[in-house]
């Protein structure tokens, strides 16, 4: 049995702070159990496994209290409200189960703070469908990788140096000499794209709003129309059809986005516009999509809910049976219209994402150092998964999932233990 | 806890007890032979006149992993139309083509399942497919694991390693992803679609490792034999869906070197091209290579009109039929250097002249083959249809008068095209518990489920005899998982965790150096965090895993 109150060195630890989900770091250990990533870490996961263990307490209306206490209080709080809404889903997988076990119970509806984004691409598969591939993939078999309208690496910080200029790939490629493009969105920083030897990659800006153009353009010369303007949202056409014929020469080109990047109006149909492309480019040749996502336990939300209630999330328990909608069940939505009327907001792994303001009773279920501008009636600090405790986790490409260990002694509860209180004492 | 189910008539194929009037006696979840001295029953159920069985298992049916959870998502108007309320015991969920994981529980637990068999595992997404199998209530599970398309064997077999070699990697994989049993699909075509390759027949070589199907079979099939694993290879052949595929299937049958193979899905890959549509029953030639050799099994993929979605890891095939997508939508993926897997919903329509015939053709391969310890009932849930119509499928097969009404209302073209109007066999109750009982357990390598000895687990389910075998086997009267009651009159009254079915073939650790390295080099994540535990499929509080016996390493067939 390990003591995790001992000073150690944690070899293939592996990181949830980004939906990379890297397993490859090491990790220093001290006594108070402070950890500090000592190898393959990244400004994201030093940050993360960086702060100093905490071990709030429970408050109830600002004031300490056990954890008997507030776990009482929040039971009330969710058995006198008619439409209760759990939202942030900032969790891991056994979390999630407690989520939707409550939620059922209860009647609530559940949504994540990530959706805004991810929904885009839930109605691009939810209307069309889409061609898509997993990380281990792209390391092995891009040619061509087109990224729309990010740099990624703020997002994804090792995205480029795991995936695209690994030193070894399994088909005898030299890496070095990948294809990288970044199409659309202004004074994205590319520094990431530059080969190993130098090689800047290419770039296509245009203003973001001007994507749903650019792509629309891109899929109908890749479709052989011929087009007569000269440039789409200041891209020229002569290199739009440029990328178009590179696209259709490569042997295995890579598209990759991250849907909560793109904030304009109907980004979904942007997306669709891209992911239909690839179902073309794959009637001659091999193309992937690859939507990157997965922070804050995004999939571990909608993959858990999805095998739960047969939905993804924005998914309402409020009739006996678990019903969706992607707009009306939306945490903005349910919160301005008045049509929840209690809130509780978990975020586990990011101190940051505190809840949207609100004067519904609020429970919140948060990172111990979690700073909070209006005090909720309920804060429960809980544990950080793969660090306080084991749980399992998604990562970006919705198909590997990975146990997260927990690396040092800490007193604060997990999420799941916190909510079967609560739901036992409903 | 003693309980005795008194006086019903028994079916017990692998006792040979065929409609026998017996009482069963059922200790602390366990089938015994007779009470101690003073003991006490603590309850008895007289079932006089009733019908009592194995519980029923499906040995091939998508209920968990990442394919099935997009098909979830894919399909909300799908579900819209089957929401499923929750009770004082049940959880809310969906129904209908693909069920939530709660549902699917319970509702295989109301028509008298007690396990199922989840046949496509990743091994890069195994601890998915456990995960929604642990929220899958009531029943036992289990999952074969995928290889033959994924890069490591094709290297392996590219650079002509030894046998042991490749007997090891599979072992591993069956450790590491929690399995039951080895599945083939579309052997390394799945692969060659990422290399661009569209078609890849039974001696076609994949372009980068100049590795064929036929290889892949013959070294994955001697691999389970000479392991020691019961479940033959399960496979799912090359050219799913294309007309003229009988020969593959039949090519497949005759040239793998004897070794056991279980033929997924059949009725998918029996089709020959007579006829003015080029399309045509292959159900007699395959029938007949079925009786013929006894080394192969098979299950049928009975398709039954209406809407589903057929969830695979074959995106070759999927990707070649996304154009029938109904409705139009679809998702095909290229996984982990691994596998792939495609999800295309379909509308298997009665009037429809190919749909009608796969219906026809299944049916026919049905009653066709002799041997029912070695063809299975399945729709390839949910592929065919999904498996909550079971029971019609039970009554197409054992009433003639029922099977030819039904065959009279499909398109008369698929009607003139097929004999099965021809064929007067119906399924009796016996042979019927040995397809979806004693059989499958056989098949399956479960030694204590399936049948009703002493010894062995006391997943029972008792019906009431009706001539009309869909409303017999849609309602049981009773239901025991382990010994315990969990449904009465077709309704869920306790909800229990079932076990995952595991077997752990010996194998030289050795190997673990050669597979470590492959992942540090190439892969994403380290060897050690793709094993799923026993511990990890505990970790909910509600699963275990049950290890059924291996025969012990085998030496090469004779």
């Amino acid at each position: 049995m390990e003591n995790f109150a001992q000073a150690a060195t944690l070899e293939s630890v592996t990181c949830p702070f980004c939906g990379l989900l890297c397993d490859d770091l090491t990790v220093q250990r001290d006594a108070a159990g402070k950890l500090d990533v000592t190898r393959n870490g990244c400004q994201k996961s030093i940050t993360f496994f960086g702060r100093a263990p905490n071990q709030a307490a429970p408050r109830i209306a600002g004031k300490n209290a056990t954890l008997a206490e507030a776990v009482a209080k929040a039971a009330e709080l969710l058995g006198r409200s008619k439409s209760p809404l759990i939202a942030g889903l900032g969790t891991e997988v056994q979390g999630m189960r407690a989520v939707m076990s409550l939620a059922d119970k209860a009647g609530a509806t559940i949504d994540h703070m990530n959706s805004n984004g991810f929904m885009r691409n839930i109605q691009v598969i939810q209307n069309s469908g889409w061609q898509t591939c997993t990380l281990t993939e792209v390391r092995n078999r891009v040619d061509l990788l087109v990224v729309l309208g990010t740099d990624i690496v703020s997002l994804f910080p090792r995205f480029f140096e795991r995936e695209i200029w690994n030193k070894e790939s399994m088909f005898g490629q030299d890496t070095s000499k990948r294809e990288v493009v970044y199409l659309g969105g202004r004074n994205i920083d590319t520094s990431a794209g530059v080969a190993p030897d130098g090689r800047k990659p290419d770039v296509l800006p245009c203003d973001p709003e001007c994507i749903p153009d650019v792509l629309a353009a891109l899929r109908a010369l890749i479709n052989g129309k011929k087009l007569h303007a000269a440039d789409v949202g200041g891209i020229a056409m002569t290199d739009l059809q440029n990328l178009a014929d590179r696209l259709k020469a490569a042997k295995y080109s890579v598209l990759t986005w991250a849907a909560g990047t793109l904030n304009f109006p109907h980004a979904e149909l942007a997306v669709q516009n891209l992911t239909e492309m690839i179902k073309t480019l794959n009637l001659t040749t091999r193309a992937s999509g690859l939507p990157l996502g997965g922070n804050e336990g995004e999939m571990n939300a909608n993959q858990v809910s999805a095998w739960i209630s047969g939905y993804p999330v924005r998914t309402s328990y409020a009739s006996q049976h678990p019903e969706y909608d992607p707009y009306h069940f939306s945490t903005d939505k349910l919160l301005a219209s008045g049509e929840a009327d209690t809130l509780f907001w978990v975020s586990s792994f990011n101190p940051d994402r505190t809840p949207p303001a609100t004067n519904l009773p609020t429970v919140v279920f948060g990172h111990a150092d979690m700073k909070l501008e209006n005090e909720p009636d309920v804060f429960i600090p809980v544990g950080t998964p793969g660090m306080d405790h084991n749980g399992v986790y998604f990562r970006s490409d919705n198909v590997v999932s990975l146990p997260i260990d927990r690396l040092r002694q800490s007193a604060l509860p997990s999420l799941n233990t916190v909510l079967t209180a609560i739901e036992q004492a409903l | 806890m003693l309980i005795k189910l008194t006086g019903g008539t028994v079916y017990d194929p692998a006792h040979g007890i065929d409609g026998k009037v017996m009482d069963i006696l059922v200790r602390d979840g366990r089938i015994v032979e007779r009470q101690h001295d003073g003991e006490r029953i603590d309850q008895e159920y007289n079932l006089k006149g009733k019908v009592v069985m194995a519980g029923a298992i499906d040995m091939h049916t998508h209920i968990g992993g990442g394919k099935v959870n997009i098909a979830r998502t894919l399909l909300p108007e799908d579900h819209r139309g089957d929401p499923v309320d929750h009770t004082e015991l049940c959880k809310a969920g969906c129904g209908h083509a693909v069920p939530s994981t709660l549902t699917t529980g319970y509702r295989y637990a109301e028509m008298g399942y007690t396990a199922g068999f989840e046949p496509a595992v990743l091994p890069m997404n195994a601890r998915q497919a456990h995960l929604e199998m642990g929220d899958t209530p009531i029943i036992d599970k289990g999952g074969y694991a995928m290889l033959g398309s994924d890069d490591l064997l094709l290297r392996m077999m590219a650079a002509n390693k030894d046998q042991n070699a490749i007997n090891d990697y599979v072992a591993w994989t069956i450790h590491a992803s929690q399995a039951i049993g080895i599945k083939v699909v579309n052997a390394g075509g799945i692969n060659a679609f990422k290399f661009n390759q569209r078609m890849l027949d039974l001696d076609e070589k994949n372009s980068h490792y100049q590795v064929t199907p036929r290889e892949v079979l013959q070294r994955l099939s001697r691999a389970v034999h000479e392991l020691g694993v019961p479940h033959p290879l399960h496979v799912h052949g090359n050219n799913l869906g294309v007309p003229g595929n009988v020969e593959t299937t039949l090519n497949t049958i005759a040239g793998v070197d004897g070794y056991p193979l279980h033929l997924t899905h059949i009725q998918f890959h029996s089709y020959g091209t007579e006829g003015d549509r080029k399309f045509s029953s292959g159900a007699a030639r395959i029938a007949e290579a079925i009786n013929k050799n006894k080394h192969i099994s098979a299950d049928v993929g009975q398709i039954l009109f209406g809407q589903t979605v057929t969830a695979s890891g074959d995106n070759m095939s999927q990707f070649r039929n996304a154009g029938h997508a109904h409705p139009n939508k679809w998702v095909c993926m290229d996984i982990e250097c691994d596998a792939g897997c495609g999800v295309v919903p379909f509308k298997y329509k009665d009037q429809n002249f190919v749909n009608a015939l796969q219906w026809a053709i299944g049916l026919e391969i049905f009653l066709l083959v002799d041997d029912p310890w070695r063809i299975f009932l399945t729709t390839d849930h949910p592929n065919g249809a999904p498996f909550t119509s079971y029971p019609h499928l039970i009554r197409l097969l054992t009433d003639k008068t029922f099977r030819n009404d039904m065959l009279s209302r499909i398109s008369p073209d698929a009607q003139a095209m097929s004999t099965l109007a021809s064929i007067d066999r119906e399924y009796s109750l016996y042979e019927i518990a040995i397809m979806t009982r004693a059989g499958a357990a056989k098949l399956v390598g479960l030694h204590d489920r399936g049948h009703l000895g002493v010894g062995a687990a006391a997943d029972i389910s008792v019906y009431t005899d009706n001539p009309d075998r869909e409303k017999m086997f849609a309602k049981p009267d009773y239901v025991f998982k382990d010994g315990e009651l969990v449904v009465k009159d077709g309704s869920v009254v306790k909800v229990t965790w079932g076990a995952t079915h595991v077997v752990k073939p010996e194998f030289d650790r050795a190997i673990e150096k050669e597979i470590a390295k492959y992942y540090d080099t190439y892969h994403t994540v380290k060897m050690d965090h793709v094993k799923v535990t026993d511990q990890h499929i505990a970790d909910d509080g509600r699963g275990h895993v049950q290890v059924q016996a291996c025969q012990g390493r085998r030496e090469k067939l004779a």
